[in-house]
């Protein structure tokens, strides 16, 4: 256990920052997606073709290409398109975009489009009467969808959320190799260093196992919360 | 550009090999241990449930670095003929995917099994058919037609996932792209040919799918 001590002598402070980041970067990534899929949503529902095209394309594309080429899409893109603005500007140099938010982009991305298909689901699996009943009171657009349709819609969608959740927890893995130190990155470290990759895959299991384990068990109190009354 | 396509051609080949074996392995794996989940001795139903759950839990890229990089460091492996099959990043990705979707699959075969009404089975014994008969012409069938969305879906996973053999030196379809990329510095092109390789494959997979749906659909 002496490799996992607190301090200069072992790597147990920096697992325990890396185990941070990771959530770091699922929460901003799950936050990103939850953003598009807002966006997307209403795509996906209104009636214009052109939307719900462009809504079926991200959902097709982002769940259909593994992350990893999603991750170097961006890893690799990013820079590049920052330097061509920045050449615009006038600066010449090499700029490399931090870590954190190339990768908290690309797994927000794909998160996104799991989490549009899991809000449009519940919006259409709420009771047709609870729309026209809005429409026969004569609600407001704006107070129809947030007082009405949104409150519905997320207990509905909060069982396949905490699917996407473990999702995205997972997908925070592959953004190692973009070299954010994150849990497997850190472990990656610690295994060149010491030479003992067994040890520190193992313990990088556990530490996901426990993150899962916690969030399963937290998404299964706000279930219970929110369907009271059902 | 152009020239770089037929690189990626050569490494879809690649990818679809470990996908194809990986599924098959897995569909062995996933209904063996269905079987253990149903089964009455305690140790038995443990060993399948917690073998589920640690490789649902986990990232796949934890699972294939322990099994390549990790258990290299066993010594008494490293000295046995397994060394053979464990030192090659090939075999270790095939065995990792296959553990993996393993997990998942012995996870939708059990719940295949859990929904069969017991009215049917009923109806079965009620009829006098015996336990292979009830098995084979009544459980298996209707196991087969409830798991098949949910093994569709678990096949795009899987396509997705083997992207993960690049990290560990295979030159799959990702691996290639990544390689183009990173010498070119042209990643939107590169993204939009291999992207379109693999969603071409989650097309036909998807397909596939409906077609099989179709077949084991009994109500028409």
């Amino acid at each position: 256990m002496g490799l996992l001590a607190y301090g200069d002598t072992g790597w147990g402070d920096e697992l325990f920052f890396a185990t941070l980041m990771t959530i770091a970067v699922a929460l901003t990534a799950i936050f990103i997606g939850f953003l598009l899929a807002a966006i997307f949503t209403s795509f996906k529902l209104s009636n214009i073709r052109t939307l719900n095209l462009i809504g079926s394309f991200y959902t097709t594309v982002f769940r259909g290409v593994p992350e990893l080429l999603v991750i170097y899409l961006f890893f690799f893109g990013s820079s590049g398109a920052v330097m061509y603005v920045a050449k615009i500007f006038g600066y010449d140099g090499y700029i490399e975009v931090n870590a954190f938010l190339t990768g908290a982009l690309s797994i927000g991305i794909i998160s996104g489009a799991y989490s549009t298909e899991v809000f449009r689901g519940a919006v259409q699996a709420i009771n047709k009467g609870q729309f026209e009943a809005s429409e026969v009171l004569g609600l407001k657009k704006k107070i129809y969808y947030y007082k009405v349709i949104i409150p519905q819609m997320l207990r509905l969608a909060l069982p396949n959320i905490s699917n996407v959740w473990q999702i995205t927890l997972k997908d925070t893995s592959l953004i190692s190799v973009t070299g954010l130190v994150e849990i497997m990155r850190q472990s990656y470290i610690a295994a060149g260093s010491t030479r003992d990759p067994l040890f520190f895959y193992s313990f990088a299991a556990v530490l996901y196992l426990f993150l899962t384990f916690l969030s399963l068990k937290l998404f299964n109190n706000l279930e219970k919360h929110y369907s009271k009354g059902y | 550009m152009i020239e770089s396509f037929p690189r990626l051609l050569n490494a879809t080949i690649l990818t679809i090999e470990l996908t194809l074996l990986s599924l098959l392995f897995g569909v062995f794996v996933g209904a063996f241990f269905a079987v253990l989940r149903t089964s009455k001795v305690k140790i038995l139903y443990f060993i399948s449930y917690y073998y589920s759950y640690i490789f649902r839990g986990t990232p796949l890229l934890v699972q294939i670095f322990i099994i390549y990089f990790g258990l290299g460091q066993v010594e008494w492996l490293r000295e046995s003929f397994l060394w053979v099959i464990f030192k090659e990043p090939y075999s270790c990705a095939i065995i990792a995917f296959t553990l993996n979707t393993g997990a998942y699959t012995s996870e939708i075969f059990r719940s295949a099994f859990e929904t069969i009404q017991k009215g049917i089975l009923e109806a079965a014994e009620g009829l006098g058919l015996n336990k292979i008969h009830t098995f084979f012409k009544i459980k298996l069938p209707i196991a087969i037609k409830q798991s098949l969305p949910a093994y569709g879906n678990e096949m795009i996973l899987m396509l997705k996932g083997t992207s993960l053999a690049s990290t560990v030196t295979l030159l799959d379809l990702t691996g290639v792209a990544k390689h183009i990329i990173s010498t070119t510095f042209r990643p939107i092109e590169v993204f939009i040919v291999a992207g379109s390789i693999y969603l071409l494959m989650t097309f036909i997979i998807h397909n596939f799918i409906k077609i099989l749906e179709k077949k084991f659909d009994y109500s028409k």
